[in-house]
């Protein structure tokens, strides 16, 4: 486990790098986990159980590392008080709205066998 | 002395709530409305703020206390490539709806937000701000900074953007019949980004490999194509 910790914070450290030198402006992280990606698909050598583990209990506690910045949210002070009911309504209703598109979208292109199953008009 | 504890009371403060609502969400599991509106990233936070603002410290304090959960989220990050590697099988047979989805959704997401805001009679700045809203918040705070929006509303839409669809996707799934873990992996990647992702590895390790897909390719989708269309309709 600790092997694989350390697999990790080498590719958020060669992430890093790369976003800061490239000029990208895809975070380090993204790319490091990309960069990772890559090179778990090329090795021919079998995924090891440390990295399988680190990584298991890194995303078991995904959530934990969200609340931060989920609290920042209470202490924005910068949103002009005539602007809130804009924020809350396309936060809450445009995120409904392509949660429902997408997924039948989504459901459509997948049932391929039976093309004209007329779930989703665009 | 405060200057010395007081960071690491604030960590502990979001260690000890977490805790708490992670408790409160596993005993509510059978009920599935119940258990949504509880989950840890809805009540965490609500309570958390709740406390600073009671015991009145600053927001930064906080913020700069629970630095380490900033610096881990980078390293979550990096380990999603693992879940997407062992899924991968499953992933490159469907390669062309993923990608036509991914257009969509991605484009679904900014249009909505935009003409959403437009209608509650959002200000043009307000309207720069809400466009990347779908988007992980890193990227998104690049792409606003790039659209001249402003960083720290776009921080707080983001997020709570990703809780909203976190939280109601997996009833929204219910109420659309959709039981496919790939399906409600790949939207909620798309729509809520990594707290959508975060969630979405509580259904299924193959639903949390699509989610993880859907958040990386939408960011980098999203970074590419919307500075240009803040600029079609800006300038």
């Amino acid at each position: 486990m600790l092997k694989g910790l350390f697999v990790l914070l080498l590719f958020q450290g060669i992430g890093e790098a790369v976003s800061h030198y490239s000029g990208l402006p895809i975070p380090g992280p993204v790319i490091g986990m990309i960069l990772l990606f890559v090179y778990l698909q090329l090795s021919s050598r079998e995924l090891s159980i440390g990295l399988g583990d680190a990584a298991h209990f890194m995303i078991r506690w995904l959530s934990l590392m969200f609340v931060p910045a989920c609290v920042g949210f209470f202490f924005l002070t910068n949103i002009p008080t005539n602007q809130w009911l804009a924020v809350i309504g396309v936060i809450v209703l445009s995120t409904l709205v392509t949660m429902v598109i997408t997924a039948l979208l989504m459901k459509y292109l997948m049932a391929k066998p039976k093309p004209l199953t007329p779930e989703v008009e665009q | 002395m405060a200057e010395i504890i007081t960071p690491v009371l604030l960590l502990m403060l979001t260690f000890l709530i977490f805790s708490l609502a992670f408790w409160l969400y596993g005993i509510n599991k059978s009920r599935p409305v119940i258990s949504s509106l509880l989950h840890p990233l809805v009540t965490t936070p609500i309570l958390v703020s709740a406390v600073l603002l009671l015991i009145n410290i600053d927001y930064n304090d906080y913020r700069q206390a629970n630095q380490p959960l900033f610096f881990l989220l980078g390293t979550a990050t990096v380990a999603l490539a693992i879940p997407l590697h062992q899924q991968f099988h499953h992933i490159r047979s469907l390669t062309k709806p993923l990608l036509l989805t991914l257009f969509f959704g991605a484009s679904f997401a900014v249009i909505t937000a935009l003409s959403i805001a437009w209608v509650f009679g959002a200000t043009p700045e307000t309207l720069i701000s809400v466009a990347p809203k779908s988007v992980t918040t890193p990227i998104a705070l690049g792409i606003a900074e790039k659209i001249n929006g402003e960083p720290g509303l776009t921080a707080g839409i983001v997020v709570f953007t990703g809780v909203i669809g976190a939280v109601l996707g997996p009833l929204l799934f219910r109420w659309l019949n959709i039981s496919d873990d790939r399906i409600k992996g790949f939207v909620l990647g798309i729509c809520a980004h990594g707290v959508g992702t975060a969630r979405a590895f509580e259904v299924s390790g193959k639903c949390g490999a699509f989610s993880s897909l859907g958040l990386g390719l939408t960011g980098a989708i999203t970074a590419m194509i919307l500075p240009w269309i803040i600029i079609y309709l800006f300038k």
